[in-house]
């Protein structure tokens, strides 16, 4: 009796032993295929970094650090410098920033402050749909729709507004072409608008009601809460939707590409055509001929990879900041 | 006292300029949401019949459809979701589960948050000297390879976030039952955070069905039908770009009704995948 009972259970252990057996050799796979995964990620931040080096290593051992340095970018004589689409990348995410934060930090204090609660949330969700839309209908609007405006009201008007003034004169050279370097800003403006107003958005909601409440309670206006305790406890989190915006800004290709005009010289107005980085590698990259020619689109690629990188990291550092202080 | 009134007086005007101001940036921002969708609506719907969807990419000022750039393109983000969806699935559960509190998962946090917003014509470049290079010509499967890496760091992000909202006491239930880990992960917190995960798989598809700088010379374009995964195959956002900015009519025209209907599927995309997880919060 008792040696049938031991025999039974014997061979239950043994089973339940090989069942735990499975269980952790089927949780040991899953982990591994898990951890797997997230290393993949690492892997491809490093290919794209190893296979851009090798893709460029032509042209940068060709033109070294002159490559920086030279504004000529010719395919025939295959003299190619990067200094014009850095400039053109440079000066219209610097122009972009400059005109899209106020606005975005202004539009996140409508939200937080001033709208009407059941407005809240359909405004809300339409800003971040305007981050959604692809950037290739930004930049076939701009170039239907807001170039040819620009070209015929608002070129025109402060071409003869600043001329003879010294400085503004040749910032705002004619003739008014429409598409060129502040047209490309404008567009580029608008698409980094919705994602500062979200971050900015989100980082005012992170402020302790009770902060805010006791400045409204000694009196406080709105403003000045906006300005003194708002804005100064945000002030990390704001800088990195900043830089953020400005990653965008720097690598964004299509809306850029279809109005800047594609224009390799540095000139002082911002109605010239230009190009950017992403402009030109999205513009010769398929009609580039040559080892040479090829190699020096994909040192801007590289160019470009190192600067938003730089610049990302830095907005995610911020972010992060702001972030273990909530958790705190 | 005067002093004081006129200093309230002055504080006060100040901040009526000053939320005046605000409100009127709320305005600009709305107004060119308006103008952007109006302009679309207004050039893209005259374009809108049925022989868009049925016919071809006509040749110069011929009249056509969009049908092979249509079909390429939900060809190459379909495999782009496929390859790429598994992959950041799995990683953000490594983030969230195994590894939440590993140095590894803070590292990949930091490089998935870079590679979210990396310049997508970057990836493009990559997947060229990645792909095309080796194999001497520009092919779909390229396209989608280009497209699939654009998914991951979507899918890695919403999967870690939707993991990481799951209460814990839900697993440890689970592991009091005597669950493996792999078991509670997939019957618990799969489950509990699917919605939030779908959520993130359709913003990849959004995010995607629009790109074009990764497709120029990955995916190239092509002007006729084709299905070889190994060839060029059009795609809508490479045509829009080649056709909007030719001179001729037709193609201009085609080229607005295709930004249209790309514009209509993100945004459908965007706000069901919005009342998915609205439906949570409400909850």
């Amino acid at each position: 009796m008792t040696a049938v009972s031991e025999a039974v259970t014997s061979s239950a252990i043994r089973t339940r032993e090989a069942t735990v057996r499975r269980f952790a050799l089927t949780d040991t796979i899953f982990r591994t295929v898990t951890r797997l995964s997230a290393i993949l990620v690492l892997v491809l931040l490093g290919g794209v970094a190893v296979s851009l080096i090798a893709g460029s290593w032509e042209a940068l051992s060709k033109f070294g650090f002159s490559f920086l340095t030279t504004e000529s970018w010719n395919p025939v004589t295959e003299n190619f410098g990067a200094l014009a689409p850095i400039y053109g990348t440079v000066v219209t995410s610097a122009i972009a920033i400059l005109i899209a934060v106020p606005i975005g930090i202004g539009i996140a204090v409508f939200l937080t402050e001033l709208c009407p609660r059941p407005l809240r949330r359909p405004i809300g969700i339409a800003v971040e749909l305007l981050a959604g839309i692809p950037s290739i209908i930004y930049g076939i609007w701009g170039l239907f729709v807001f170039a040819p405006f620009l070209q015929t009201t608002v070129q025109p008007f402060i071409i003869n507004l600043f001329h003879g003034i010294p400085g503004l004169a040749s910032l705002f050279a004619g003739p008014p072409y429409g598409i060129g370097l502040l047209t490309s800003s404008l567009i580029l403006a608008i698409m980094v608008l919705p994602f500062i107003t979200s971050i900015t958005k989100d980082v005012f909601d992170t402020v302790p009601a009770v902060l805010k409440e006791s400045a409204y309670g000694i009196g406080c206006t709105t403003w000045e809460v906006t300005r003194r305790v708002v804005i100064p406890y945000t002030r990390v989190g704001i800088m990195g939707g900043v830089m953020l915006g400005l990653g965008r800004a720097l690598g964004e290709t299509m809306a850029v590409t279809f109005v800047i005009g594609n224009a390799h010289r540095i000139s002082a107005s911002l109605f010239a055509p230009g190009t950017t980085i992403s402009a030109t590698i999205a513009n010769e990259f398929t009609e580039a001929d040559g080892e040479l020619y090829t190699s020096s689109l994909v040192a801007l690629g590289l160019i470009l990879f190192i600067i938003t990188f730089i610049i990302l990291a830095l907005a995610r550092y911020m972010l992060l900041r702001i972030d273990s202080r909530t958790g705190a | 006292m005067s002093t004081a009134a006129s200093l309230h007086r002055s504080r006060k005007r100040k901040n009526a300029v000053m939320m005046a101001l605000c409100t009127i940036a709320a305005g600009i921002g709305l107004v060119w949401l308006a103008l952007i969708l109006g302009a679309l609506l207004y050039k893209g719907l005259s374009g809108l019949s049925l022989s868009v969807f049925t016919q071809m990419t006509p040749p110069p000022g011929d009249a056509g459809g969009l049908l092979n750039a249509i079909y390429g393109s939900i060809v190459m983000t379909v495999i782009g979701i496929v390859v790429g969806t598994p992959i950041g699935v799995l990683a953000g559960t490594y983030m969230a589960e195994y590894g939440r509190f590993s140095r590894l998962t803070t590292v990949v946090r930091f490089i998935n948050d870079i590679l979210l917003s990396a310049p997508s014509i970057i990836v493009g470049l990559f997947v060229y000297e990645l792909m095309v290079r080796p194999m001497g010509h520009f092919s779909a499967i390229a396209g989608a390879v280009a497209l699939s890496i654009l998914v991951i760091p979507v899918v890695v992000r919403t999967t870690e976030d939707m993991l990481n909202l799951v209460p814990n006491a839900l697993r440890e239930a689970g592991t009091a039952i005597g669950a493996p880990r792999w078991v509670v992960i997939r019957s618990v917190a799969y489950r509990a955070a699917l919605s939030g995960i779908v959520t993130g798989i359709l913003l990849a598809i959004a995010r995607i069905s629009g790109e074009t700088a990764p497709l120029l010379f990955t995916a190239l374009n092509n002007q006729f039908w084709s299905s070889n995964l190994n060839a060029p195959m059009a795609s809508l956002p490479v045509t829009i770009f080649q056709f909007a900015l030719s001179p001729y009519e037709e193609w201009q025209q085609l080229a607005w009704t295709g930004a249209l209907i790309i514009t209509l599927t993100v945004l459908g995309l965007s706000i069901f995948a919005r009342s998915l997880t609205g439906r949570r919060e409400d909850r």
